[in-house]
C-alpha cells in the first residue's frame, strides 16, 4: 500500500511540478506525462499482485471530521478497475503530448488537472470510507470539469461545461443522501458489506448518483454535450475510463446494500435496455464523429448495465448461473469498452487534428491519406459492434450466454427478462454495425467531400503509437478473451459471494469449451489467409486494371454523388422518428431549371429537449419568485444566517 | 470426434453452389422456361476464378480484403452448423451467437467494402443492407431461442439433432411459428424475393447485388461463393427443423438432410415465383412480423 | 386441438394489427370468425348434439361469411380506398399485440376460471381478442375498421362464452351476436349517412359536429 501512496504522491507531484513550468509547453507535458507513467507501473505492479495473487492490502489514518478517515482499501474489485484506468490514462496521457503540441495556453495548468483526474480516479476505486470516497468523487468532476473546458474561448465548450458539471452535483447529491443513509444503517461511514436485506428506495439514490456518472438514460444528457468539447485525449480517458466510476460505485453499492429486492433488477435492465437502445439509436443519427462516438458511450453503458441487471436478477432469484454470467459480462465490458472506446475518440481526435473538422458529412476518403488511424479505426469499429474476432464480441458473447441459459432453463419472470434481454441485445448489435458502418464509411471510405478531407494527413508518431497499441490490444483480447474470463472469477466471487465450487459447478462446463472460441478466431484468420493468398496466387500475372467507379453510365462522378451520412441512416431516421425526432431543413430541386438545393438534418437529445430544459425552465420561474429575498445587503445576508441558526437551536431543543 | 464431423462441412463447401441452381431451376418451371444448367453457379465461379480484375481509383485496401475476409468468416460459420444428427466441429453452447456474430462480420466487411467505391447506388444498397440486418437479427435470435427453449439446450449441435417428430407433434404451434420466422429471416439475410431481388437489372431496386456492384474477377468469385455458402447454412438450419428424421446411420441421415437442404430451395423457389417484391415500408413491416412470431412463439413454450 | 384453433386466433389478430389493407382486414377478421365457429365442435362437453352443430354452423355462417360479405358491400358502395390509415403506426400496434398477449396470459394465470380447465389457453386468448378489438376502435380512423375492431372484442367475448359452455346456455351467445349483427347495420347505416353527407367516412371528422 506504501507503494500506492507514493505512487499518487508522484502523480500529483508531477502535476503541480508541471503547473510550475507551465509556459515552457514541452517540459510541463513531459513532467505530466512520466508522472503518471511511473505511478501507473506502481500502481499497476501492486494491483496485479492482488487480483492474481489473491489477498487485500489496507491503510487507514484518522482524520479530525466526524465519520472521517483515509482508509483506502485494495482488494480484487479495485485492482481490477485499477488496470483499465491507469493504462487508459498512460497511454491518453502520450496520446495527449502530440495532440496538445500546437496549441499556445498555458499546458501547465492542463496535466496539473489531468493527473489530478487520474490520482482521484485511483483514489474513488481505493477508498473505503464514504468521505474519503466523496472528497475524490468530487475532485475527479472538478478535474474533468476543467479539462473539458479547455476551449473556453468557445461558446459551445464553455456551455457543455456548465451542462456537465451541474448534472454531475445533482447526482452527486443523491449520492450525499445515499452514503448518509447507508452510514446510519451500519453505524459508520466506513464501507462494510452487509448481509441485511436492504431497502431498495436507498440503492434507487446510488442508481440515479452513480447512474447519471456513468451516463444511464434518461441521466446521459452531459455526455454528448462534454465528450465532442474536451480534447481528444480527455474524452477517451472520460469515455473510456471515468464513466466506469459510476458502475464501480453502482458496484460497491450493491455490496454495501446487502441483498436487493428483485424490482431493483428490472429497475437496473430497463434502464440498461433503454440506454442500450435509444443510446444507439442516437448516435446513428449524430453527424459529429465524437457526438456519435458519445452516444455509442451511452449504448455500451446499457450493455454493461444490462450484464449487472442480469447479476442482480440472478442472484435475487437463486439463479447462480446467470447472476455469474451478469456479472462477468459486466466486468469483461468495462475492459472491452475502455479499450475501444478510448481508441476510437483518440481516432477521432487524429482526424479532427489532421482536417480541422469532425463533421462526417464534410469528411471521406481519409483512409488512404490516414493510413493507421483508418486501420485502428476500422479495428476500433469492428470491436464495438460485438464482432468476432474483437473483443467487444467476449463480452456480448456472455450475456448472450447468460441470457440462453437462464431464458431455456428457467421460468417465470427470469425467463421473460433473459428473452427481452435477446432480443434487445440483438437489435442493438444490428444498429451498432448499422451506425459504425456509417462512421467509418463516411469518414474513411470513398472521396473527400470537402476540402478539409482533402488536407488530410497523416498524425505524429506520439499519437500514432497510443491508437496502434490501444488497436493491438482489442484484437488480442479478443482472441484470448474466452482463456481470461475465468480469471475474472475472484472478483465475481468477491461481489456475489459464490464460491470457487459454485463456479465449477455451474459454469465449468462453459468454461471449459469457450477456448472453442479462440479456436474459431484462429480458423477464421487462417481461412482468410488461404483465401487472400489465393487471390494474389490469381491475380499474379494477370490484368489488373485501374478505372472510375460505376455510375450507371454517368462519365464525369465526383465526390458529391457519394451517400453522405445523414442519407446512409435516413431508413432509420424514417422508422424512429418518433422517437429521435430528426429535424430536417430541405430545398428541394424544382422546376425545369432547379436552383442549388441544399438538405440539412439535425438530431438534439430527446430528454435534453423534452424534459430537463422545461423542467429547468420551470425551475427557474419557480425561483425568480424568492427573488426579492436576494438584496446583496451583507447585514441581511448575516440577518438570514443567524435565524436559521436561531430556528434550528430552537428546533433542536424542542424537540 | 468422427469422420462425420468433418464431412458435413465439406459436404457443404462443395454442394453449396448448387443450391442457387435448384433455386432458378425451380423458378425457371413455374415460369415455363427452361432455365439455366443446375450447375450454372459452379461455371460462373470457375470463369470468374480465371480472370483478372478492374478496381475502381477510389478504393483502399478494405475492397481488395473484404471479399475474402468475408468468405472466411463464411466459411467459419460453416464449421458451427450440424447437419443431419452430426455434430458441428466447433460445437459449443452458445455457438448461435458465434454464428450470428460471424454472419454479421460478413457483412460488417460487404458493407464497407461497398462504401469504398464512393458510389450512391452502393451506399444506397449498404445503408438497406444494415437496416434489414438490425432488423432481421432480433428474429433470427428469438426464433433460436424458441427452439433452444423446447431443447433446453443452446448449442446449435445440441438442439437440431435432439429435435424429433415428437416435439413437432407436441408443441406444433410454436415450432412452425419459430420456423416461419426463421424462413423470413432467410429471404431477407440471403437477399430472396420478396425482400430483396437478385435478378434485378435496375440499381435503384438491388440491395445486395447494388453493394457488389464494381467486384469483378476471383474477388466476385468469392462473393458469390460465400453468399451460396450462407445460403447453404441457413437452408440446413431449416432442413433440420422441418426434417427431424433419425434413421439411425449418420450417413442415412446426412443424405436425408442433404435433401431436405434442396427441399428448403425449392421451397425457396417456388416463394419467389409467387410473389412480387415488397416495397420497403412493407419489408419492415414482414420482419417485424417475423420477430412477432417467434416472440409468439416463445409465449407459447414460456407457459 | 383447441390450443392449434386458439393459436389460429391470436395469429389472425396480430394480422389485423399489422394489416394495412381493409380487404385483408376484413378476410382476417373473416378467417377468424371461421376458426371461432369451429371451435364449439371441439370444446363441447358431452357427446356432438345437433345443437352444438346448429351453433357451430351458424357461427361460422354469421362471423365467416355475412358480416364480412356486409363489410365488403359497405366499402364497395362508399367506394373508399384500400388502405387503413392507422393513428397508431403498424409496427408499434404489432408490439402493442406482443405486450398485450403477455398480458392475457398473465392474466389467465392469475384468474382462476372454471373454463381454463377446458384449455388454458381459453382465458389469455379471450382477452387478448378484446384488448386488441378494443385498441383496434381507439387506433384506428375508419368507421369500417371500427366495426372490425367490434366484431373482434365480440369474439373475445364469444370465446369466453364457449369456455363457459358448461354452465351458461348459449342463450348468451346468441344474444351477443344479435347485438353485433345490429351493430354492423347500425354501423351500415352510419356509413351511408356519413358518406352521403361529408363524402368520407372518416369519424374523427365528426368531432366538427360537437358544438
Amino acid at each position: 500500500m506504501i507503494l500506492i501512496l507514493l505512487a499518487l504522491a508522484i502523480i500529483v507531484g508531477s502535476g503541480f511540478l508541471s503547473l510550475l513550468r507551465g509556459k515552457q509547453v514541452r517540459s510541463a507535458s513531459w513532467i505530466g506525462v512520466t508522472g503518471v507513467w511511473l505511478g501507473s507501473v506502481l500502481i499497476l505492479y501492486a494491483a496485479g499482485s492482488v487480483l492474481f495473487k489473491g489477498g487485500m492490502e489496507s491503510w487507514r489514518r484518522e482524520i479530525t471530521i466526524p465519520g472521517g478517515a483515509l482508509s483506502l482499501y485494495l482488494d480484487s474489485l479495485s485492482a481490477f478497475f485499477l488496470f483499465p484506468i491507469l493504462i487508459l490514462s498512460s497511454l491518453a496521457a502520450w496520446y495527449g503530448t502530440g495532440y496538445l503540441k500546437p496549441s499556445k495556453k498555458n499546458l501547465g495548468v492542463h496535466w496539473f488537472f489531468y493527473n489530478l483526474l487520474v490520482a482521484s480516479m485511483v483514489t474513488i476505486v481505493l477508498a473505503h470510507n464514504a468521505i474519503l470516497f466523496l472528497m475524490a468523487w468530487e475532485a475527479m468532476t472538478l478535474a474533468s470539469f476543467f479539462l473539458v473546458t479547455f476551449d473556453q474561448e468557445k461558446e459551445t465548450v464553455r456551455e457543455a461545461g456548465w451542462i456537465y458539471l451541474v448534472a454531475s452535483h445533482l447526482g452527486t447529491g443523491c449520492l450525499f443522501i445515499f452514503f448518509l443513509l447507508i452510514g446510519a444503517q451500519h453505524d459508520s461511514l466506513e464501507f462494510e458489506r452487509s448481509n441485511a436485506t436492504a431497502n431498495g428506495g436507498i440503492f434507487l439514490l446510488a442508481l440515479i448518483g452513480f447512474g447519471t456518472k456513468a451516463g444511464l438514460m434518461p441521466l446521459h444528457v452531459w455526455l454528448p454535450e462534454a465528450h465532442p468539447a474536451a480534447p481528444s485525449h480527455v474524452s477517451a480517458l472520460m469515455s473510456g475510463v471515468m464513466i466506469k466510476t459510476g458502475i464501480y460505485g453502482l458496484l460497491r453499492a450493491c455490496e454495501l446494500c446487502g441483498s436487493l429486492p428483485a424490482w431493483v433488477a428490472w429497475v437496473v435492465l430497463g434502464m440498461g435496455m433503454a440506454s442500450g437502445i435509444l443510446g444507439i439509436l442516437f448516435a446513428l443519427s449524430q453527424h459529429n464523429l465524437k457526438r456519435l462516438l458519445a452516444y455509442s458511450s451511452v449504448e455500451n453503458m446499457g450493455i454493461i448495465a444490462i450484464g449487472l441487471g442480469l447479476g442482480l436478477l440472478g442472484i435475487s432469484h437463486h439463479v447462480p448461473g446467470l447472476a455469474m454470467l451478469g456479472f462477468l459480462a459486466c466486468l469483461a465490458h468495462i475492459i472491452n469498452h475502455a479499450s475501444y472506446k478510448g481508441l476510437l475518440f483518440l481516432c477521432a481526435g487524429a482526424t479532427g487534428h489532421a482536417t480541422g473538422t469532425l463533421d462526417m458529412n464534410l469528411l471521406g476518403g481519409l483512409l488512404k491519406r490516414m493510413p493507421w488511424t483508418g486501420a485502428t479505426f476500422a479495428a476500433g469499429a469492428a470491436a464495438i459492434c460485438g464482432l468476432p474476432p474483437f473483443n467487444g464480441f467476449i463480452s456480448e458473447f456472455l450475456i448472450f450466454a447468460g441470457a440462453f441459459r437462464a431464458g431455456t432453463t428457467s421460468n417465470g419472470e427470469v425467463a421473460i427478462l433473459c428473452l427481452a434481454v435477446i432480443a434487445g441485445l440483438a437489435f442493438i448489435g444490428g444498429l451498432a454495425v448499422a451506425a459504425f458502418a456509417k462512421a467509418f464509411g463516411t469518414t474513411f471510405l470513398g472521396e473527400p467531400r470537402s476540402e478539409y478531407a482533402r488536407q488530410g494527413h497523416e498524425v505524429e508518431v506520439s499519437m500514432r503509437w497510443p491508437i496502434v497499441l490501444l488497436a493491438s490490444l482489442c484484437l488480442i483480447l479478443g482472441i484470448t478473451g474466452p482463456l481470461l474470463v475465468p480469471k475474472l472469477f475472484p472478483v465475481v466471487s468477491g461481489l456475489t459471494g459464490y464460491s470457487q465450487e459454485i463456479f465449477q459447478r455451474e459454469l465449468g462446463p462453459l468454461m471449459a469449451v469457450l477456448p472453442k472460441i479462440t479456436l474459431a478466431s484462429l480458423v477464421f484468420f487462417a481461412f482468410f489467409a488461404v483465401c487472400f493468398a489465393l487471390r494474389r496466387w490469381l491475380l499474379l500475372g494477370r490484368v489488373v486494371e485501374q478505372n472510375t467507379t460505376w455510375g450507371c453510365g454517368y462519365l464525369r462522378p465526383d465526390a458529391r454523388i457519394q451517400y453522405t451520412a445523414s442519407s446512409f441512416t435516413q431508413p432509420f431516421g424514417d422508422l424512429f422518428h418518433w422517437v429521435l425526432r430528426t429535424q430536417r431543413w430541405m430545398a428541394a430541386p424544382s422546376g425545369f431549371f432547379p436552383k442549388p438545393t441544399s438538405f440539412r438534418s439535425e438530431t438534439p437529445d430527446l430528454c435534453q429537449g423534452h424534459l430537463y430544459h422545461p423542467a429547468f425552465l420551470r425551475l427557474n420561474w419557480g425561483l425568480s419568485k424568492l427573488r426579492w429575498l436576494q438584496h446583496g445587503k451583507v447585514q441581511l445576508y448575516v440577518l438570514y444566517i443567524a435565524a436559521v441558526l436561531m430556528i434550528l437551536l430552537v428546533w433542536k431543543l424542542a424537540v | 470426434m468422427s469422420v462425420a464431423t468433418f464431412i458435413v462441412p465439406l459436404v457443404g463447401w462443395l454442394l453449396a453452389p448448387l443450391l442457387p441452381g435448384v433455386i432458378n431451376r425451380v423458378k425457371a418451371k413455374f415460369a415455363g422456361r427452361r432455365g439455366q444448367p443446375l450447375f450454372q453457379l459452379y461455371f460462373d465461379l470457375w470463369k470468374l476464378l480465371r480472370k483478372g480484375a478492374v478496381y475502381s481509383h477510389t478504393v483502399s485496401w478494405i475492397f481488395w480484403t473484404a471479399p475474402s475476409a468475408g468468405c472466411a468468416a463464411i466459411l467459419t460459420a460453416s464449421l458451427l452448423m450440424p447437419l443431419g444428427g452430426t455434430p458441428a466441429l466447433l460445437a459449443l453452447p452458445g455457438d448461435i451467437i458465434l454464428f450470428a456474430g460471424l454472419l454479421g462480420l460478413a457483412r460488417f466487411f460487404t458493407v464497407l467494402a461497398a462504401l469504398d467505391t464512393g458510389s450512391s447506388f452502393e451506399g444506397m444498397g449498404s445503408s438497406r443492407e444494415v437496416f434489414i440486418a438490425a432488423l432481421a437479427e432480433p428474429a433470427l435470435l428469438l426464433s433460436l431461442a424458441a427452439i433452444a427453449r423446447k431443447i433446453t439446450q443452446y448449442s446449435l449441435s445440441e438442439i437440431l439433432p435432439a429435435l424429433s417428430l415428437w416435439d413437432w407433434l407436441q408443441s406444433t404451434p410454436a415450432l412452425a411459428l419459430a420456423t416461419a420466422a426463421l424462413f423470413i429471416v432467410l429471404l431477407a439475410e440471403n437477399c430472396r424475393i420478396p425482400v430483396d431481388d437478385p435478378t434485378t437489372h435496375l440499381e435503384l431496386t438491388m440491395i445486395h447485388e447494388a453493394m457488389v456492384l464494381d467486384h469483378g474477377g476471383p474477388d466476385l468469385a468469392f462473393i458469390l461463393y460465400s453468399a451460396s455458402l450462407k445460403l447453404w447454412l441457413m437452408g440446413s438450419l431449416l432442413a433440420s427443423l422441418l426434417v427431424p428424421v433419425h434413421a439411425g446411420h449418420w450417413a442415412l441421415d446426412l443424405a436425408i438432410a442433404i435433401v431436405g437442404v434442396f427441399g428448403v430451395g425449392v421451397i425457396v423457389g417456388v416463394v419467389e415465383s409467387c410473389l412480387a417484391r415488397l416495397r420497403m415500408p412493407i419489408i419492415l413491416q414482414l420482419l417485424v412480423g417475423a420477430s412477432t412470431m417467434a416472440a409468439v412463439a416463445l409465449i407459447l413454450l414460456l407457459r | 386441438m383447441i390450443d392449434l384453433l386458439l393459436i389460429l386466433v391470436v395469429l389472425t389478430n396480430l394480422k389485423l394489427l399489422g394489416a394495412s389493407r381493409l380487404g385483408a382486414s376484413i378476410r382476417t377478421v373473416a378467417a377468424q370468425g371461421v376458426v371461432l365457429g369451429l371451435l364449439p365442435l371441439v370444446t363441447h362437453p358431452h357427446p356432438l348434439s345437433i345443437r352444438i352443430l346448429e351453433l357451430a354452423a351458424g357461427s361460422v355462417i354469421i362471423k365467416g361469411f355475412l358480416i364480412p360479405g356486409l363489410l365488403f358491400r359497405a366499402v364497395r358502395e362508399v367506394d373508399v380506398s384500400r388502405e387503413i390509415e392507422p393513428l397508431v403506426g403498424y409496427i408499434t400496434s404489432l408490439l402493442f399485440g406482443l405486450a398485450a398477449l403477455g398480458l392475457s396470459v398473465w392474466f389467465g394465470a392469475k384468474l382462476p376460471l372454471p373454463m381454463g380447465a377446458l384449455s388454458s389457453w381459453l382465458v389469455p386468448v379471450s382477452f387478448f381478442c378484446i384488448i386488441s378489438g378494443f385498441f383496434l376502435i381507439v387506433a384506428r380512423k375508419r368507421a369500417v375498421t371500427q366495426v372490425l375492431g367490434f366484431l373482434v372484442l365480440e369474439n373475445g367475448i364469444y370465446t369466453f362464452g364457449v369456455g363457459a359452455m358448461q354452465e351458461v346456455s348459449p342463450l348468451v351467445e346468441a344474444g351477443v351476436l344479435l347485438d353485433v349483427l345490429v351493430a354492423v347495420f347500425i354501423m351500415g347505416i352510419i356509413i351511408f349517412h356519413i358518406s352521403r353527407e361529408f363524402e368520407h367516412i372518416e369519424t374523427d371528422r365528426l368531432s366538427t359536429l360537437k358544438d
